[in-house]
């Protein structure tokens, strides 16, 4: 909808969009300030901190005392993994439902999207005492199972819809030309809907980052993510805003980056094609 | 098109992902319903024995059930009632041209890809604190006393922390909602004499309605479910228990199994009746 | 080196017959066109014929054996898709050999047979570029292309011409007659434009809601059509049906004259009527005459050049060597 419209109200839309942007913004802009302060200087009045000197120290100490860059490759470990394993399902699967329809491929599909619905609390303990019992309790693989778990419903649905944009035409030319069901999906779905695999891959990989549910729950020392690390914080010792900064911009800094890229496949994920 | 050697293929390549998710169903949902007839407490005693609907009645009958249903009626509602209005203004606004779209739209995006306990901590400490936050330093700069923000106004709290990072996630689709809106309707509607408020309320709002349907729904299972925001601000205290926070409680806290069963199974039928209204909308799409 | 034989071969989709019955043969090297309105069946025909779909009973037999189960990729046929489906994240190059790498011919021979075709088909420049940067024409040679390196048993054409503007359609139907004059080998097209199907056909299959309603040559359709509906469907502009007290004349329910057999006099003449719209093409006048016994004009094909005014009054004469009678039924009076 963009229309020619009149300087003066490009500008007045201009400062508008600026103002409330940077004002929802500013949490965000707030931590980064104040990872580069020192804590005596954090907690002091705005004005005061922002003309306060300027330090890397709290990244150095985040690192030493926490061990930050274990729970981050927790975090990518689990992240990836749990999205990997959800595509090397989804992708057959959806295949399936998009090139041979049946009747009862819809009803599938609404009752896969359900199974996101479920409210994770409700089957907390038993997962809890699942895994204690086959030993994943606190551990990197059983969190990428329940992860891919959480996330396959939108994998698939994701999928599915690249996939029917795909002309059937050129599926059925492999056929013809030769090509088993093997070669059809590796040679030409494949490279075919990359870009739509690459999308639902960026977003699965952010969702599963900021899971707060399961891994907040199933995790301690070994496997215990980003989101647990930082959560470890709500209980401090001494002055702790400037390294909390800090911690918590090195968690978010990467999937800021990916949501950027994402923004368009959250719709298509999120609300299962409903809005367009 | 089929052949029955697709078919075969096709039904076969289903299997794992069918097989998988309804493992997922079934396995844990039957184990929580069976807990939720029985009497169960690790901690205390482990298991004694089948007590029928008595956890049932137990959770409702409960001094925190109540309250409970009217925090997370408050939180959702409040979230829901800000996101939604703010979220048409502001998709109305991006729609607009004006210069930097890219790097406002990244602004007003981020929230959302801020993982739940960095929002939580950030707010709590950063922002909220009434001793060293940000609004505690502004309140003191114009002379009042600072807010108790969490201790105090600590539905509000929530409902504001909340609402910040779900805020990108409405806008974000009711700006694609309205991006999706021929510029040929409106400007029909300008040649046929309507002016701004008219052509909002005539023909934007009508067309938004469907979108607005399914970020309510969306919005509303994903916040019932809400768990790290107030683990790391409140643990629950000063009121901030909702439906699924208590449930957590009972489960894994004190550790009454039973009773937190039997409340799993009934935070399942209501994210179920939510479902199925929004399984209708998506349904009727899926039908093209 | 193959023909085609269909067994009482059938279509079900659901419960819906989309293909009652039907019976079929193709000869070896005959260049055959499945022709109809929308919806008559042509495309699932040919389908069937390449596996991309099961028939619902019936046989297929291709060389005489049995292929109805048999595999598209097995069946030795190759097919040109309406929009081509070329591999769009493939070269011109790689389209092309695709079908020899499942085949698991050598690189060596790949390249040799991509090179061949490209140059009978003037591919040569443009083996390394990707459909998207071909034009339309370029497009359709390079699926031809992807089917004659496969040698295959017959050809399969799905109206390859829909998407090509007029013009260049034209050039094409000449190329493809060219194709099938060289390689001797059978083809089957499928078309809805009659016009398409009388230039290219040895034989003609015009079919209607699934059902054959006749085969033959193109002149045999034409000068002996089996019933109203073929004898409508081929020839352009339409043959005039008509019905009532003229065709009672002629002892029948319906009579039908062509245009270019009806002479057209303002003195005297059969039937008398008044000039409607005329069409002025330049190398023939067609003019569409209001007679009194129906509501229908009664279109006439006359010389080059010919202007009669709208509204004058003038006579037509039916050539009673082609006149053509049907019964109630529709089918032809012999």
């Amino acid at each position: 909808m963009a229309r020619a419209i009149s300087k003066k109200n490009k500008i007045i839309n201009s400062l508008i969009a600026w103002t409330i942007g940077l004002i929802i913004f500013f949490p965000i802009l707030w931590i980064i300030i104040l990872s580069f302060k020192t804590e005596g200087d954090a907690i002091r009045s705005p004005i005061a901190v922002i003309f306060s000197n300027w330090t890397f120290e709290n990244y150095f100490v985040v690192q030493d005392r926490s061990d930050y860059f274990k729970h981050f490759y927790n975090s990518v470990f689990i992240a990836f993994g749990s999205t990997f394993l959800g595509i090397l399902i989804a992708v057959p699967a959806s295949w399936s439902m998009a090139f041979v329809p049946s009747k009862r491929t819809r009803g599938i599909l609404l009752w896969m999207l359900s199974t996101k619905m479920l409210p994770a609390v409700g089957v907390l303990y038993p997962i809890y005492i699942l895994f204690i019992a086959l030993g994943i309790l606190d551990s990197r693989v059983g969190l990428v199972v329940v992860l891919m778990l959480m996330n396959l419903p939108i994998i698939v649905w994701m999928l599915y819809t690249y996939f029917r944009e795909i002309p059937e035409e050129i599926l059925e030319a492999s056929r013809i030309d030769g090509a088993g069901l093997r070669e059809e999906i590796l040679f030409v779905l494949t490279p075919m809907a990359l870009p739509g695999i690459a999308s639902t891959v960026l977003l699965n990989i952010i969702l599963a980052w900021n899971e707060a549910f399961w891994t907040l729950n199933l995790t301690a020392a070994k496997a215990a993510p980003l989101t647990a690390f930082i959560a470890s914080y709500s209980s401090p010792e001494g002055l702790f805003y400037a390294k909390l900064s800090a911690a918590s911009v090195m968690a978010i800094a990467p999937i800021l980056i990916m949501g950027w890229f994402s923004q368009k496949q959250l719709v298509r994920g999120l609300t299962f094609g409903a809005v367009k | 098109m089929s052949t029955q050697q697709s078919r075969s293929a096709a039904k076969l390549m289903l299997a794992p992902a069918v097989f998988l998710l309804m493992a997922w169903m079934l396995v844990p949902l039957s184990m929580t319903l069976y807990f939720s007839f029985k009497k169960y407490l690790p901690l205390r005693g482990g298991d004694l024995g089948w007590v029928g609907f008595d956890n049932y009645t137990r959770f409702v009958s409960s001094s925190s059930f109540w309250p409970a249903i009217g925090t997370t009626f408050l939180i959702v509602g409040g979230v829901l009632v800000i996101t939604v209005m703010l979220g048409i203004l502001f998709a109305l606004l991006l729609d607009q041209p004006f210069w930097g779209q890219g790097i406002v739209r990244i602004m007003f995006i981020a929230p959302f890809f801020v993982m739940p306990t960095v929002s939580g901590l950030v707010w709590k400490n950063m922002f909220m604190d009434p001793v060293n936050g940000f609004f505690a330093h502004l309140s003191k700069a114009f002379g009042s006393d600072p807010i108790q923000w969490l201790s105090q106004e600590s539905i509000l709290s929530l409902t504001i922390i909340l609402s910040w990072q779900w805020l990108p996630f409405a806008t974000l689709i009711l700006l694609t909602a309205i991006q999706s809106l021929d510029s040929d309707q409106i400007e029909a509607a300008e040649m046929d004499g309507a002016r701004l408020l008219g052509r909002f309320w005539f023909i934007i709002i009508p067309h938004l309605a469907r979108a607005i349907t399914i970020v309510i729904l969306i919005q509303t299972i994903f916040l019932l479910a809400i768990f790290a925001e107030i683990f790391v601000t409140t643990a629950g205290a000063f009121g901030t228990k909702t439906l699924t926070y208590l449930i957590f409680q009972r489960v894994l806290e004190s550790q009454n199994v039973g009773l937190g069963s039997a409340g799993g199974v009934y935070a399942i039928i209501l994210a179920n009746i939510i479902a199925i209204f929004l399984m209708r909308i998506v349904g009727k799409n899926l039908s093209d | 080196m193959s023909w085609i034989q269909l067994k009482n071969v059938s279509k079900k989709f659901d419960d819906l017959e989309i293909i009652p019955p039907l019976n079929l043969e193709i000869k070896d090297g005959e260049f055959v066109v499945f022709v109809g309105p929308s919806g008559c069946g042509k495309s699932t025909l040919l389908r069937l014929i390449a596996g991309l779909e099961d028939v619902s009973s019936g046989q297929i037999f291709i060389n005489g054996e049995d292929a109805t189960e048999v595999s598209p990729a097995k069946r030795k046929l190759a097919m040109v898709f309406q929009s081509y489906a070329l591999y769009p994240h493939m070269t011109v190059r790689k389209n092309i050999s695709f079908p020899l790498r499942m085949a698991g011919v050598s690189n060596a021979e790949q390249v040799k047979k991509v090179d061949d075709a490209a140059k009978v088909l003037n591919l040569s420049e443009y083996l390394d570029r990707k459909p998207g940067q071909l034009s339309g024409g370029q497009r359709q040679r390079v699926a031809i292309g992807r089917a004659i390196v496969r040698e295959p048993q017959a050809f399969l054409f799905d109206e390859p011409l829909s998407n090509l503007d007029a013009a260049l359609r034209v050039g094409m139907r000449v190329e493809i007659s060219e194709l099938h004059k060289r390689l001797a080998t059978t083809m089957i097209y499928v078309t809805h434009d009659q016009v398409e199907a009388m230039t290219m056909a040895d034989k003609i299959v015009v079919l209607q809601n699934g059902k054959i309603e006749q085969v033959g040559s193109p002149l045999d359709l034409y000068r002996s059509p089996i019933n109203t509906f073929v004898a409508s469907f081929i020839g352009s502009p339409k043959m005039n049906i008509i019905e009532g007290v003229q065709a009672s004349k002629h002892r029948s329910e319906s009579i039908g004259i062509r245009p270019e057999h009806i002479s057209i006099s303002d003195t005297n003449g059969t039937w008398e009527g008044t000039i409607g719209v005329s069409e002025q093409l330049g190398s023939d006048t067609f003019f569409h005459v209001k007679c009194q016994f129906q509501d229908q004009s009664i279109t006439v094909r006359a010389v080059g050049g010919l202007e009669l005014a709208y509204g004058q009054t003038v006579f037509l004469t039916p050539d009673q060597k082609h006149l053509h009678r049907f019964d109630k039924s529709g089918l032809r009076i012999k």
